[in-house]
């Protein structure tokens, strides 16, 4: 029936992977804090990035308050609005969801999903953590240096980022790179044992595709982490070298204020394209492990398997590559050279097929499907809507010439925050809901966590739906107040209004949803080892929370895939990944 | 159920807002429908996507939602569906992008007709030129930037002698008239942003750039800066007035040229110093 | 951007050749069964730690690709004046090849199970390793002695800040190769030391090579050689 061709003679390995030298804690020191179990790591770096995510929730306020009632706040002024833009961004997107996604789910799940005992190299994991803080803490630090943080956009572009003209020009922009290249090192710390991980310390059994999409995702957005990083140190090496020691890399010729300035001959849009090459792939760092972990909330809670899984598979792959060739889309109207145009629009609004293609795959797992319309489910829901929204958007600013007028309005703004801020927090939070239960041993309460889907999910909507809208018009974005002019009529002011308001609303609804986190940790419903019945490794651990080692005295052996939901003929409406066949009668049960 | 009722009204919802939103581009003053109408095009079909994946997720939680005794259909592919998918996907791609490609081609074509006109911004206002009676515009160079020649113009070359230059922050054009703009900053990042043109593109220290455009109704416009320049970047603001050709060669008349205005300063300078000695 | 998209396609073949290996069209929901029944059940047979290095290598390869297509984009700029390179930079060169046959001995020697072969190479290696990174600092101090400073222009700035980047990974290499030596001092048995010293001699003939392009970069024979392409090409 196994319609591709192998050759048995390929070596399978022993069927225990070579004993890892187990790193046993000895004291209450190295258990908690320097820790170097996966998954501690995993709850140290979600903590973390969850901490400074709160900051990044407070600034959005911030900004939404001067947005919607510009003038009423006196403690807001143009500079530390620029200031509050600039470490919203930068914080949201790098030190919140790549570190929460990989650092978090990817340190928590990868051993766990493909029956491993813990990450490769358990010392270099712990060490990526303390990196990642002392990046954190080094960004945290810029709000109480002379100066403050930066104001330059998240994307620091030069020359601006270190002339005086902009906020945080002395201590801000230097501490702001000095954190991204801590956090770079961190990451690549991390990074390596993800990968290593996958490659290397799989179970027996688990072949690649027999990996849950979870796995795929995370590990095909680390693969490209890792290599696009690079391009963002270098970027920020050389910024800093403008900075300090006078070098012109990224500095042409310049007069500040009527003075002179020293620099001379540089290029800003060579630090574009550095910055983008970093840029872009890092929209797909944070999107593919949302793909990855929603494929596997879906599929679970529909109780059917994923739809198309070598499609997605390899959709995964292909927007992976991809995603190298398509940055220049950021700088349609840099100055570049306009016929670098064609080649980027073409690139980019090829990848939307692979991508589309995902869309599909998960609403068809739906179809004809058992749905559970628990909260995980619900998120994953309020995902693929803000996900395809978002995604479609991108449709527009990918072609060229319709980036022309709506690059830097407000429909940028609200395409990002649709495609990378809403859809990706909620999978971490559906995920959270998820995979909650198997981190404490308690589920999480069901009436605050819907109450909280439905806050999240139409507020934010509110919020960004109509922004869109606005950017038509033709509201640039990063301005504190819009002003005078001709085009903003009344009516403008009245939805910047309104989506503050929804904005704070949205904000509170994430305090019932850290309450919940802490009241469940007590008082939750206890959940047993597996209270969604899903069928991968990680809920067939012999404890929960998986003990140390994660699984006792043998590794788990894998027999099948990680989807076998609502098999014709079997008992239940699963079959853990590790159940021995009994027959092999469903063989060409399909396609 | 009640669910499937929120994730339709979603949809509909969303569609309606985009029919009856007060919120829509500004009446265009330019030659660049073009990109208006690509827009249209990918609303049509992006619009056409949303509405038909959400309603057919909504359908599937109204129909499929978990009962007692219910049972999901095994199905892990069909690959007949998934190809059709994919080229139905490659199909509407192709006819967002071909549109966009062929108006981008116009976009950076300019006319051999157009005339220049130069746009440079610093922190944080805007400065003009137009080039003078021999059609052409002397060089620049940030260096010769002093409070005397605040445009950086190179004294030395005759073409930049009768070059006009604009700093009241307000500038002319003559409609129907295809203009070529140079754009040229000397400190940091700016974008000329006039939202009724449609084009626009960054200006950037150390080199020009450009658009062109032919402006095909009068007015007066706003010229905001698109690209984050510092602390006054919402502040940095202009007016174009577009305006019959009689109308701007009247105006044009009053404007000082580049010689006039260095002249005029040098005399003061020397003034001042005679009167200090 | 050439040189990095360059090295991107490098990675694209090396990950498509490996995924073509890895059955990406089996049908997995068919193949349920024991274990034995499916080729690539388990994980690769390379030790883990190679496999990192291996990776890390990619990232380093990543940021030098970096480093080169910022330099041949900046390079086009009218300002660029290329810095005469210090006659010391080929001793310097000969060091480090040194060094690496150096290491490369200690790895052979490893192979044969000769503890003393592999005392010297590493001893050798790391020797020749610190000679050339001070030799990097002779450099440098000779080149601002003639005026040539980090910011004077955009060619200097390259020039340190390159050699920079690559004497700071020789510097954790010899950091790796320090732990390596600690085991042979607290009398390590050789099995545990060949993998060790593998990896080291890994990383030392990377760094060569990377020195090597840099150092191609830097006199401009790498603008020749483009060059001479070019014309073949058209």
């Amino acid at each position: 029936m196994v319609d591709v061709p192998y050759e048995a003679t390929v070596d399978v390995p022993p069927a225990e992977v070579a004993e890892v030298e187990l790193y046993h804690p000895k004291s209450w020191w190295t258990q908690y804090v320097f820790s170097q179990d996966a998954k501690v790591i995993a709850i140290q770096y979600s903590l973390t990035a969850t901490a400074i995510g709160l900051v990044a929730l407070v600034l959005s306020w911030l900004m939404r308050l001067q947005l919607g009632f510009p003038g009423t706040f006196s403690f807001i002024d143009a500079s530390q609005y620029l200031q509050f833009i600039t470490m919203h961004g930068m914080i949201m997107v790098i030190y919140l969801l790549t570190a929460l996604f990989l650092g978090g789910f990817g340190n928590y799940l990868i051993p766990l999903m493909v029956g491993a005992r813990d990450m490769v190299f358990p010392y270099v994991n712990m060490l990526s953590y303390w990196v990642y803080l002392l990046a954190v803490i080094v960004l945290a630090s810029t709000f109480f240096v002379p100066g403050g943080p930066t104001g330059a956009g998240w994307t620091l572009y030069p020359p601006q980022a270190i002339l005086s003209g902009t906020p945080g020009q002395d201590w801000g922009i230097i501490l702001m790179l000095s954190s991204l290249i801590l956090f770079i090192i961190g990451f690549t710390m991390g990074g390596l044992n993800y990968v290593v991980t996958v490659l290397q310390a799989r179970t027996r059994g688990m072949t690649l595709m027999r990996l849950p999409l979870t796995v795929w995702g995370i590990f095909t957005a680390t693969i490209m982490a890792l290599l696009a990083f690079p391009a963002l140190f270098v970027a920020s090496v050389m910024m800093l070298f403008d900075r300090l020691l006078g070098t012109s890399f990224f500095m042409p010729a310049l007069v500040e204020m009527g003075q002179q300035m020293k620099y001379g001959g540089g290029s800003p849009i060579l630090f574009q394209h550095l910055f983008w090459f970093f840029g872009h792939p890092e929209v797909y760092i944070v999107a593919l492990p949302a793909f990855g972990i929603v494929s596997d909330l879906i599929s679970t809670h529909a109780r059917k398997n994923i739809f198309g899984y070598r499609m997605m598979v390899w959709a995964i792959v292909a927007i992976g590559a991809l995603s190298f060739i398509v940055w220049a889309h950021h700088m349609y109207v840099s100055g570049m050279h306009p016929h670098f145009g064609f080649f980027f629009a073409t690139t980019t609004l090829i990848i939307a097929i692979p991508t589309a293609i995902k869309v599909y795959n998960w609403v068809l797992t739906l179809w004809r499907g058992d749905i559970h319309l628990t909260v995980p489910m619900l998120f994953a829901l309020g995902f693929i809507i803000t996900f395809v929204n978002g995604g479609l958007t991108g449709l527009f600013l990918g072609n060229v010439v319709v980036d022309v007028p709506l690059s830097d309005t407000m429909f940028v703004v609200a395409h990002f925050h649709m495609v990378m801020g809403v859809a990706p927090i909620m999978v971490v939070l559906g995920a959270i809901y998820h995979w909650y239960p198997k981190v404490t041993g308690r589920m999480l309460d069901d009436w605050m966590g819907k109450f909280h889907f439905w806050v999240t999910f139409l507020g934010a909507y509110l919020i960004f739906f109509p922004m869109h809208y606005l950017g038509l018009l033709g509201v640039p974005r990063r301005y504190h107040d819009i002003g005078e002019a001709a085009f903003i009529t009344p009516s403008v002011h009245t939805l910047n209004a309104f989506m503050s308001v929804v904005a704070l609303i949205v904000g509170l609804a994430q305090m019932v949803f850290l309450f919940n986190l802490v009241w469940s940790y007590f008082k939750g419903r206890p959940s047993g080892g597996n209270p969604w019945r899903a069928t991968t490794l990680e809920w067939q651990t012999p404890e929960t929370p998986p003990g140390h080692g994660n699984w006792g005295k043998e590794l788990p052996v894998v027999y099948r895939w990680a989807y076998d939901y609502s098999v014709p003929g079997a008992k239940e409406d699963f079959i853990p990944q590790n159940q021995p066949p009994t027959t092999r009668a469903i063989q060409g049960a399909a396609t | 159920m009640v669910v499937a009722i929120i994730l339709l009204l979603v949809a509909v919802g969303s569609v309606l807002f985009h029919i009856y939103s007060p919120w829509w581009w500004t009446p265009i003053a330019t030659n660049w429908r073009y990109i208006d109408d690509t827009i249209n095009i990918t609303f049509w079909i992006t619009g056409a996507v949303f509405f038909a994946v959400i309603a057919f997720m909504a359908y599937c939680v109204f129909r499929f939602h978990h009962k007692e005794g219910r049972q999901a259909h095994y199905n892990p592919e069909n690959k007949k569906l998934e190809w059709w998918l994919s080229i139905g996907t490659a199909i509407g791609v192709g006819a967002m992008l071909a549109p966009g490609l062929f108006v981008w081609q116009q976009f950076i074509t300019v006319p051999a007709n157009a005339t220049e006109i130069e746009v440079m911004g610093q922190q944080w206002q805007w400065a003009f030129r137009l080039p003078g009676k021999d059609g052409r515009m002397g060089t620049t160079d940030v260096r010769h930037i002093s409070p005397e020649n605040p445009m950086g113009l190179n004294r030395d070359d005759p073409h930049g002698q009768d070059d006009v230059v604009i700093e009241s922050g307000e500038m002319h054009l003559p409609v129907g008239k295809p203009v070529k703009v140079l754009l040229r900053s000397v400190d940091v990042l700016h974008d000329f942003y006039v939202p009724e043109f449609r084009a626009k593109m960054d200006m950037v220290p150390g080199m020009v750039t450009y658009f062109w455009m032919t402006p095909i109704r009068t007015g007066t416009f706003d010229v905001l800066c698109a690209e984050l320049c510092g602390a006054a970047h919402a502040q940095m603001r202009a007016k174009v007035i577009v305006e019959e050709e009689s109308d701007y060669h009247a105006w044009l008349e009053q404007q000082k040229t580049f010689a006039e205005l260095s002249g005029r300063s040098a005399v003061t300078k020397a003034t001042y110093r005679s009167g200090g000695k | 951007m050439s040189a990095i998209v360059l090295f991107m396609a490098v990675i694209a073949v090396i990950v498509g050749w490996w995924l073509s290996q890895q059955r990406l069209t089996a049908k997995p929901w068919l193949e349920e069964g024991s274990i034995d029944d499916f080729p690539g059940t388990g994980a690769m047979t390379v030790p883990a730690a190679k496999l990192g290095l291996g990776v890390f290598l990619a990232v380093a390869t990543s940021l030098f690709a970096l480093f080169i297509s910022a330099y041949s984009m900046r390079m086009d700029m009218v300002d660029w004046r290329a810095l005469p390179v210090p006659a010391l930079l080929w001793f310097n060169t000969g060091v480090l090849v040194l060094s690496s046959v150096a290491m490369q001995w200690a790895y052979v020697s490893a192979q044969r199970n000769n503890m003393d072969g592999v005392i010297f190479g590493i001893c050798a290696g790391g020797a020749s390793a610190i000679i050339f990174l001070i030799g990097q600092l002779l450099a440098w101090r000779q080149l601002s002695a003639a005026g040539y400073f980090v910011a004077s222009n955009p060619a200097n700035s390259f020039f340190y800040m390159i050699t920079a980047a690559h004497g700071l990974h020789l510097t954790g290499g010899l950091v790796a190769l320090g732990r390596t030596t600690a085991k042979v001092w607290r009398g390590a048995e050789m099995p545990q030391l060949r993998l060790s010293v593998e990896l080291c001699v890994i990383y030392w003939h990377f760094l060569l090579l990377v020195w090597l392009v840099v150092l191609g970069l830097l006199t401009g024979w790498t603008d020749d050689f483009v060059d001479i392409c070019r014309r073949l090409l058209s």
